[in-house]
Parts: C-alpha cells; structure tokens; sequence
C-alpha cells in the first residue's frame, strides 16, 4: 500500500478537457436539441502505482468518467493519455491491442459476469482474446489467477450464480488480472457488497496493488473507504471536478464547500463525536446535467455563494502544490474566507448518505 | 474466506474442465416432460421413415376392379387396414405415414430456416444500432404484408419454375418451404432484437467490450447464449406454425400436388367425410398434435438444460 503518493512515479494516466456528453433528440425529426453533459471538461493525473478516489453523489459522472477512461464510450473531446499514448480518439479497433494495459472492475459482480459461462471461461476470455496459449497453458493461468484472488480451482467448472456477492467480485478482479493490466478501474466495486465482505474485497485489490504495482481509480460514494484506500481522492459534482487533493489533506481541510459538506456526511464511529457533529445540508437538487447553472454548477446550492458564482464559471486550479480546486473562495482578489463550517444548516439529524447507488 | 489460504499443492490433481454438453444431457434427462416428448417423437419419427418399410401397401395403392373399391371405400379399422381407408379406398395407415415423412421434413426445415432468419435480423438489428432502422421497418414490412396472398403468389410464380429444375418433388419441398420460412421469421426477429436491446446494456458486455472482444464474437460467446429462451420457444412454436401452414397451401391446391399425402391434405380432405368416416380426420389431427406437443416439451426441457441457472437444481 503506498499511503504516501511517491514524488518520484511518474504519470501513468492523464487526462486533459474529457467531455462526453450523451446527446438528447427530441421532436418528430429526432433533431439533436442539446445535450447531458455528464463529464465535462475533466483534467486530471493519475501517478503510476497510485490509487484515486474518485467521489461524488450518485449522477454526478463518475462511472462515466471511469467508462470513459477505459473507452468503453466515444468520447465527446478531449485526450486521455495512457502510459503516454493517446487513447482518447482512438478507433476502437486500433485501441485493441491497448486494451489489455486498461482494465475494470465492475460494480454489480452479479450483472458484470456472463451467467451461461463457467468462471474458467469468464476468467479465460482476454486470454482467449489476446493470448496465443494453449490450452493447458491457459488453463494454468486461470489457476493461478484464481489462487491470486483467493477463489479455491476447484471452483474453475462452476457458474456465477453458485457464488456469494463477494466471491462474484473476486471472478471479476481476477478478470480484470488476466492480462497484466498496469490500470484499473475500479467502477464502485464494493457498493453491491455487504459490508464485511467490503473489507475482504478492498484489502485484496491492495494486496494486489502491492504484489503487482497497480494503478487504481477507484470509484466510490463510501467516503470512508476511499479515505481507506486511496492516496489522493478527486470529488466530482455535476460532471466536473470540483477538488483534487492528497487524501489527508482533503478529509482534514476541505477546500470546495461542496467537499466540506460532502465530508460533514460521513458518520462517526465513536458515538461521543457522532453527537458533536456538524451535518452541512445542502438545500435543493442537484440540477439536471442536460441544463447546469450559468456559472459554478454549484451555485445553486452553495452555502458560501457569492454573486461572482453565478456568473463566471471558477477554474479548475492548483491552488497549493497538489491541491486543485475549482472555486472562487479561492480567487487571488476574493478574501480567502477563514476555514471551518460556517454555512450551511447545521443538524445532528441521523446522517443521510450523500451518494446512493449511481 | 477459508478456501483462500488452501494452497494449490494440497488439493489432489483437479480434473480439467468437464464438457458442459453431459451436465446438459443429464438436466435434459431429469425433464420428465422432455424424455416423454422424445420418446413420443422418436416413435413418430420411426412410424413415419420405417414403418413402410415394415407395412407394405402403398399410399396411393387402390383395388383395380371398380367393384371392390367401391366396397372398399370408408372403411372402419380391420386387420387389411388397420386405421380403415378412405374415400378412394386407399390405406390410411400408408397414407399417414406418407404423409408424416413430408409434414415432418416440411415442418422442420421451415423452422430452422425462419429461426436462422429470424434470430439473424434479431440480433443484427439489436446489436448494430445503424442497422436497427432499416431492418425493423423491413420486419413491419413483412408483417403487414398479407401472408396467405403471398405464398399463393409466390408459390404460383415459381412453383413450374423449380419443379423443372429439381423434380416435383423437391421442387415443391424447397419452394414451400423457403415460401414458410420466409413469411414467419418476424415474431422471432422483434423478440430477439428486444432481448439483445437488454442484454446490450449490461455490464458482461460492457466487460467484454473492455478486454476488446470483436462484435462476432461477442455475439456468439455473450449474446446468443442468452437470447436462446425465446429463441427455444419461437422455433417450438414455429414446427406446429409451419406443418399447419403448409396443410394451408396444400388445401388451397398450391402446396403439394394431390398425390403427395401430408398431414395436413389427409386433413382437409377427410373434413367433408367427417360424419361417415371420423378416423380421416382423428388420425393425421393426432399425429400433428402429437409431433407439435413433444416438439413443444423437448424444447422446454432444452431450454432448461440449457440455462446453468436452472441446471443443477
């Protein structure tokens, strides 16, 4: 587990201006009348053998980003640099041979595994795809790959459905393996799980990080897990980035008030500061993707709003070195407004999970 | 998990994967249904290729003299003729089994060849979203097209044509069934596309899509396993479809020639001799009924064999 992102990694993934917006017809002709911007604009780094968070409530973009990374979509614009090609506006048949450095993890393990094949077949498929082995040779893989994810062979001639939650997930990280792959996504891996089961996937895919030097994006609406396992964490609202920052420094001093209340979400396990806590409710929906608000996408719910919000969209900037934010709070002539919970309503209501299954 | 820590030296040598086709068989053979509707379908299918051999009188054999065969008309079951015979005093056991060896041949060609069509436009259409449009406005076409007018057409057109070309026989063989097959592949092409719409979107294609699978072989490894259901029931449903349609067009007088016997002729023409003689219409409305329903169940329990979800239970 490298807790402390290394100074030293290079760059393995990055990302600069990725759209994808999803187009809407409406009307008789079917005309192209607008579109979801579900990711827009989006610039990033991932550093070699680190793993990001990737937070943000449910519909914000995130999965699509992650999908978007790996091109399982045609993206609108941008380029995403992967190990220092450019996959972004790839044909998808160029992109084949790339394919196997670029995997991904599945949210629901019950829907992500084809259930008429035996977990040998699910397990062996990129083999297939992009191996020449033969088959004892394959076959052999597909043990030890079964034995890195800690799923016993003999279970190599059963179906997906004869598996646990947390089982089905372990097929599908052992998919993901097959071919070596230096970048993963993660696509909330975890939220289908219970939660003991959580802590057993989670501690795999670092223990595999470990042996392997993976690089992860990891997906998540859990704060806490993300606070577990990545090393920086990049929250999203509305299809943009709002803060990138070293995890620790995110969860002890949030820059973007969306952050702060997004963080004011997570419970506390010790009852006596669970009591103490301070929920920053945000007020209203989260606007439709299709129609964002003129100006920061927040606006419309900020606690810290100010007129300048409305009208002039914020940057998305490195305010220190490795924190990136994108708000005006933080403009060189606004005043930079002493830190803390100041807006908001405060409650000690019982918390309400900010993102749900997205 | 415990199996976690088991190293792989502890284990005894695992066998290498088995065939799936013996796991199917042995499901399929636990479908009480199926077995019988095999077996019923293997004695029609016996009746029906070996049985002239074994039962020598043939199907368009008539007393010579006018006399006897007027005696010989609509005669109730004996032991000369055991199902009795018809209004021309042929055997209606020979005619049965003439007629089976084409309904059946008809039957089954037909349906093979709409679920192909079918199945094919299905998935294109589903799959490929530049070819939906197209392919779906072809199928409307089809279905608005008025069928029996068209066969009669069809079978008008061309029928002399092939019959020059490959014997009568077969010449009508082909042409009724491509005839069949060509008008009845709709249903199963708008369930298909729907099924392969769903299946599209979720994540073990999507996952596919990320280790790179081809579309060919996404479809045949991920799409067509699990469009196979409907796919089961369409062609079951397609068998009857197709024997009944033929009996259709060989009323109509454009199926096969008068002295070819099909179930479904025997059919039609004992209806008018209903009162007198009920056997020509019990025995060739049986044996249809027959083949239909055991075609019916050995596709049921194929399709259970087929789903590892209910396998194994």
């Amino acid at each position: 587990m490298f807790d402390t992102p290394k100074p030293s990694a290079k760059t393995l993934v990055s990302v600069r201006g990725l759209k994808m917006y999803f187009p809407i017809h409406t009307g008789i002709l079917r005309r192209h009348t607008g579109d979801v911007k579900a990711v827009d604009d989006v610039s990033f780094d991932i550093l070699e053998g680190e793993t990001l968070g990737l937070v943000g409530e449910s519909g914000c973009g995130k999965s699509t980003c992650g999908r978007a990374l790996i091109r399982l979509y045609d993206i609108t614009d941008g380029s995403i640099m992967i190990d220092g090609v450019d996959v972004g506006q790839m044909e998808q048949d160029a992109l084949r041979p790339l394919r196997p450095k670029m995997q991904m993890v599945f949210q629901d393990p019950q829907a992500s595994l084809n259930p008429r094949l035996t977990v040998a077949e699910i397990i062996g498929e990129p083999l297939v795809e992009h191996t020449q082995l033969t088959k004892p040779e394959r076959l052999k893989r597909i043990y030890e790959l079964m034995d890195a994810v800690g799923l016993n062979r003999r279970f190599a001639n059963r179906y997906p459905h004869e598996f646990s939650g947390g089982q089905r997930q372990r097929i599908g990280i052992a998919r993901a393996l097959a071919l070596n792959p230096r970048f993963i996504v993660c696509d909330e891996p975890i939220a289908a799980l219970d939660v003991s089961i959580q802590a057993q996937v989670v501690n795999l895919l670092e223990e595999l990080q470990d042996r392997m030097g993976l690089t992860y994006l990891f997906i998540s609406h859990d704060l806490s897990m993300v606070r577990h396992i990545a090393d920086r964490v990049a929250v999203m609202y509305l299809g943009k980035m709002v803060e990138l920052a070293p995890r620790d420094a995110l969860y002890d001093a949030p820059l973007h008030p969306y952050t702060e209340a997004l963080l004011s979400a997570v419970p506390e396990p010790d009852p006596s500061l669970e009591s103490s806590r301070q929920r920053i409710i945000l007020k209203g929906d989260v606007p439709s993707p299709a129609n964002p608000p003129k100006g920061c996408n927040f606006c419309t719910r900020c606690p810290k709003v100010m007129p300048i919000c409305r009208e002039v969209e914020p940057a998305f900037r490195e305010l220190h070195p490795g924190r990136f934010v994108a708000c005006h709070l933080y403009d060189e002539t606004q005043q930079t407004p002493t830190a803390g919970r100041t807006g908001g309503v405060e409650a000690q209501s019982t918390p309400v999970q900010q993102g749900e299954n997205g | 998990m415990t199996d976690a820590t088991m190293k792989a030296d502890d284990l005894p040598e695992i066998a290498p994967p088995r065939s799936q086709w013996r796991d199917v068989w042995a499901q399929f053979r636990n479908h009480k249904g199926a077995m019988i509707g095999l077996a019923v379908l293997v004695v029609i299918v016996l009746f029906v290729f070996i049985g002239p051999l074994i039962w020598r009188i043939g199907p368009e054999q008539m007393p010579t003299d006018a006399l006897t065969l007027i005696r010989s008309k609509n005669l109730g079951p004996s032991w000369g003729h055991p199902l009795g015979t018809d209004q021309l005093a042929r055997d209606e056991l020979a005619r049965l089994m003439a007629g089976g060896k084409i309904s059946i041949a008809v039957g089954l060609t037909a349906m093979t060849l709409s679920i192909s069509l079918g199945t094919l436009v299905g998935v294109l259409s589903g799959y490929f979203k530049r070819l939906d449009g197209i392919l779906m406005r072809l199928t409307d076409l089809f279905l608005a097209l008025p069928l029996l007018p068209l066969l009669l057409v069809m079978v008008m057109l061309f029928r002399d044509t092939i019959a020059h070309v490959l014997g009568l026989e077969a010449g009508t063989f082909i042409l009724i069934v491509s005839a069949i097959g060509v008008t009845s592949w709709m249903q199963c092409a708008r369930v298909v596309r729907g099924e392969v719409l769903a299946l599209k979107e979720r994540e073990f294609v999507l996952a596919a899509k990320s280790i790179g699978t081809p579309p060919r072989r996404m479809i045949l490894r991920h799409i067509l396993p699990n469009v196979l259901s409907p796919v089961m029931v369409a062609a079951t449903l397609g068998i009857a479809n197709a024997i009944i349609t033929e009996s259709a067009l060989s009323f109509l007088g454009l199926g096969f020639p008068p002295d070819f016997p099909t179930w479904g002729r025997l059919l039609y023409d004992g209806v008018d001799l209903m009162q007198d003689n009920p056997g020509l219409v019990i025995w060739p409305g049986v044996a249809i009924s027959l083949t239909v329903l055991s075609v019916n169940y050995i596709g049921d329990g194929l399709r259970d064999a087929l789903d590892p979800r209910i396998r194994g239970r």
